[in-house]
């Protein structure tokens, strides 16, 4: 016997199933990356350097100690390793899958130039899975303060800001829209990368500490709002504005109210609740960024022979990261660039062609050049060319904000007292995709504001209190 | 090509590479098998009286990887009759008689019984003996093995017992669990022996389970501490061997034994004063098929030297082991980093700063990023930077003295010289 087989013995390290994950939602097909094994685990810990200030962590948006997390995993401390990975990310389970990890830890890795960067995404995973399956809840409410937080948006930044909370001691009430918490993490991440359990345990180990939940909850003044704002600044000390951002904004053109014009995050949504989805065997996606790539995915695993990719850029300029095109590819998803679509076409009400043309730069904008058009035959157009932003939200709360980006300071505080702002909703205009791990250090960092002003209120509420005693002659 | 041919002591080998008196050699099967591998020779499995065996009786130790680095183990000599030993002993010397077959033997303390076991093996045509006084665990109980390496009375006399009755070479193979390996050694000379292999397993216990609580290996829920060798043991018994090769009263022919996994491990035991090294746990790692880099690397490495045979290493190294007062106090080396190979695991900066002397800076470049770089003021060269360092040769030691006459603490302690009475700084007084 070696002794290696007491310090990671089997019971300790086992593959746990997580028996949920067999309840999921349709997989469509193989997951993306499956969890390392026992062999590949123990190898890919001790192969890291254990470096002092390690760059990783820097890397890392939620600043997961990462030497430490897989110390700890070659050590045998399982338990220890998912707290490390929990404590500093409360989406840790979800980034371990979704994060682009060549873009952040593993691209910092000391490795990376000379030999191959440590495997930190499935090492994060394999500690998580434990988490999961092993049942140990983590994490406890703070000694109650008495102060109430509303938090609207249960996706990963609310997620993220509720737990910090309730561990700080804030009574918390999530607003969810939606039925389910987890947001893209539930509904827009494909299954094959994020399945749906995953997303639904990190929110129960939120839920788990007492966060009261309100689904199906839409705050706002709109006519299909049921909270009002106003109820809720009354019913609250503090209001964290979560909700992510909102559907895909149509293409304006001609015919994209016919049958077949499909939103990419309902596609993607549909598609991981298994509900019936019929895209045809002919399925052109518009738009480049990483939620185009898992609809385009989407499309050809639920059987459709010709998917393509249309982009009015050219390569360099798609928001997709590197390996999500590179899946994509492989997949068998086509990428066509420089062309804009100009109208769709259908028999019957339903979708039959979409009409294309190449686009050329005009002061930076691709612009559709006359008598480039050419007629494809489709069976579903796809719009993933980003999201809408919630403006009717933050209006609601006379939150100031800038082409429906709220307008925050460090402290994440908008304009409007006593509403913060996190995640998505406040991601302003860049290369690449927002990320769950972003929203996830967001909600850290909105609910330890938060936190800081509602103890200064109590600490101005003594003092007032003072001054009163003072007034009536008691203090010296 | 370099010559790795040997003369040990009298015993003629073709190579330097022998397998150590271990379960490796626990039958002809096994020593048949080793000697089409390519060892040199074999030292086979202790022989003497019957005994029983235990079930589990390994233990390793890995730096993770499950690489083993250091193994214990409690099994004893051979468990299986003498008769059959020598039998298949016989065999192998017909099959390979160019390879030298070297039989360990241990006996109770009785003069006659030995004379009979010298006599009953040499029958077998083995070409030496090795006389195992090393073996601390189960027989050393019974006042064998290590019980008689650790009395030099013992061993003197048991070493003389058997060379009044050999014709072959008498090599007495010792225990490391001693305070002072040279007194041992000295008193296999005494007695006669012709050579001495060194060293035999440490005693050790080498785990606990953490979910039983037994030792590791357990028998039936009891552990026993055992004996420890492998490749954690090598500076163990590089050093014991650099002891008896610089000691003017050992004097005789020494089989190095220890940790030896490579043909750089041998190397370093050759230059030490081995004439033979011993491998057991490497082949019990990896099995026979080893042997093949030994010899590989050690004629490469020979010839790449200009060194026509393996005896130009032995002892080369002898006279560069010294004590500790003897070294030169004004030689001075110090750190220096190639930015150009560094990774910046900052693990140089950590550990001079948190365990040795501060002295190893993070600079900040312009283009991003930082340089480590060495306080050349004050390091004192200790090497804990190049040894932490993940890339090799990344950080050198540089020597920065002035290369003046050396100067040891044995000279700056010496007492003055008689012609100095009476005169001369009294101030150290």
């Amino acid at each position: 016997m070696w002794l290696r087989d007491v310090s990671l013995g089997k019971r300790i390290l086992a593959p746990l199933r997580d028996a949920e994950a067999e309840m999921v939602a349709p997989a469509l097909g193989p997951p993306i990356a499956e969890p390392l094994s026992q062999l590949d685990v123990l190898l890919e810990a001790n192969r890291c350097l254990y470096c002092y200030d390690a760059p990783c962590i820097a890397a890392c948006p939620t600043g997961i100690d990462i030497p430490a997390f897989i110390k700890k995993i070659a050590t045998g401390n399982l338990l220890g390793s998912a707290r490390t990975i929990m404590e500093a990310n409360p989406l840790g389970a979800s980034c371990a899958r979704v994060c682009p990890t060549g873009e952040l830890c593993e691209g910092a890795c000391v490795y990376e130039h000379d030999a191959a960067p440590i495997r930190i995404g499935a090492l994060q995973r394999h500690a998580t899975d434990w988490l999961a399956a092993s049942g140990v809840r983590l994490f406890a409410a703070g000694p109650a303060t008495g102060k109430r937080v509303a938090v609207v948006g249960g996706g990963p930044a609310g997620l993220s800001a509720a737990r910090e909370l309730a561990r700080l001691g804030h009574a918390v009430t999530i607003f969810e829209a939606g039925d389910e918490l987890g947001g893209l993490n539930t509904y827009g991440i494909v299954p094959f990368r994020l399945p749906v359990d995953v997303a639904r345990w990190e929110a129960r180990q939120v839920v788990e500490l007492g966060v009261e939940v309100r689904t199906g909850s839409l705050v706002g003044t709109g006519p299909e709002a049921n909270v009002s704002p106003g109820s809720v600044l009354r019913e609250f000390d503090a209001v964290v504005l979560a909700p992510g951002m909102g559907s895909v904004p149509r293409l304006g053109i001609l015919g994209e109210d016919l049958d077949g014009v499909e939103d990419a995050l309902d596609v993607i949504e549909n598609a991981k609740f298994g509900r019936p989805l019929a895209l045809g065997s002919r399925v052109a996606v518009i738009g480049a960024g990483n939620t185009a790539i898992d609809a385009a995915t989407v499309a050809r695993r639920l059987g459709a022979d010709d998917v393509t990719i249309w982009y009015r850029r050219g390569p360099a300029e798609m928001t997709a990261y590197g390996f999500e095109v590179a899946f994509a590819r492989a997949e068998g998803v086509a990428f066509k660039f420089g062309r804009v679509p100009v109208r769709i076409e259908g028999v019957n009400g339903a979708v039959t062609a979409i009409v294309f043309a190449q686009t050329e730069i005009i002061d930076g904008v691709p612009r559709a050049v006359a008598g480039t058009e050419e007629r494809v035959a489709v069976t579903s157009v796809i719009r993933a060319i980003g999201q809408s932003k919630h403006v009717a939200l933050f209006d609601s709360f006379g939150v100031a904000h800038e082409r429906g980006v709220p307008i925050v300071d460090a402290e994440l505080r908008t304009s409007a007292t006593r509403v913060y702002a996190a995640g998505d909703c406040i991601f302003r205009v860049g290369k690449t995709d927002a990320m769950v791990v972003v929203a996830a250090q967001q909600g850290k960092e909105v609910a330890a504001s938060v936190d800081r002003s509602l103890r200064d209120d109590a600490i101005n509420g003594v003092l007032r209190n003072d001054a009163a005693g003072a007034a009536t002659g008691e203090a010296s | 090509m370099a010559d790795l041919s040997v003369d040990f002591a009298g015993i003629r080998s073709p190579n330097p590479f022998w397998l150590a008196s271990a379960p490796p050699t626990n039958t002809g099967y096994q020593v048949l098998r080793a000697f089409e591998a390519g060892w040199g020779g074999a030292v086979w499995k202790t022989l003497g009286d019957p005994i029983v065996n235990v079930s589990s009786r390994f233990g390793g130790l890995d730096a993770g990887n499950r690489k083993v680095i250091g193994f214990n183990n409690i099994e004893l000599i051979t468990d299986r009759p003498l008769d059959v030993n020598l039998a298949e002993i016989a065999d192998c010397k017909r099959a390979y008689p160019d390879r030298p077959i070297v039989a360990s033997l241990m006996m109770e303390m009785d003069r006659s019984r030995w004379h009979e076991l010298v006599r009953r093996v040499e029958t077998a045509g083995v070409d030496g003996l090795e006389l195992n006084f090393g073996c601390p665990h189960g027989m050393s109980e019974r006042g064998m093995g290590s019980a008689v390496g650790q009395d030099p009375e013992l061993i003197e006399l048991c070493t003389r017992w058997v060379v009044e009755a050999a014709s072959v070479p008498v090599i007495v193979k010792l225990t490391p669990n001693v305070t002072d390996i040279r007194a041992a050694a000295r008193a296999a000379v005494r007695g006669g022996a012709h050579a001495v292999s060194l060293i035999n397993t440490i005693n050790s216990l080498i785990g606990i389970d953490l979910e039983t609580w037994n030792p590791i290996p357990h028998v039936d829920g009891l552990g026993a501490h055992g004996g420890y060798c492998g490749p954690a043991v090598k500076p163990i018994a590089l050093n014991m061997l650099g002891d008896c090769a610089r000691d003017p009263q050992v004097g005789v022919p020494l089989s190095g034994i220890g940790g030896i996994a490579t043909w750089r491990d041998a190397v370093e035991f050759f230059l030490m004063g081995a004439g033979t090294v011993q491998v057991c746990t490497a082949v019990m790692h990896h099995g026979f098929r080893i042997v093949e880099d030994m010899i590989d690397g050690l004629e490469n490495y020979l010839d790449g030297r200009g060194l026509a045979s393996v005896n130009e290493l032995v002892g080369k190294s002898v006279p560069r082991f010294v004590d500790w007062n003897d070294l030169n106090l004004d030689y001075r080396v110090v750190a220096r980093i190639d930015p150009q190979t560094c990774i910046r695991c900052n693990k140089c900066y950590i550990a001079c700063e948190d365990a040795a002397h501060q002295c190893i800076d993070r600079i900040a470049r312009s283009s991003g990023g930082h340089d480590l770089v060495v306080d050349e003021e004050h390091c004192v060269g200790c090497n804990l930077c190049a040894i932490v360092c993940p890339v090799e040769s990344c950080i050198t030691m540089v020597r920065v003295d002035d290369g003046a006459a050396a100067h040891t603490w044995r000279e700056r302690t010496r007492p003055a010289a008689p012609a100095a009475f009476g005169g001369g700084s009294s101030s150290e007084r």
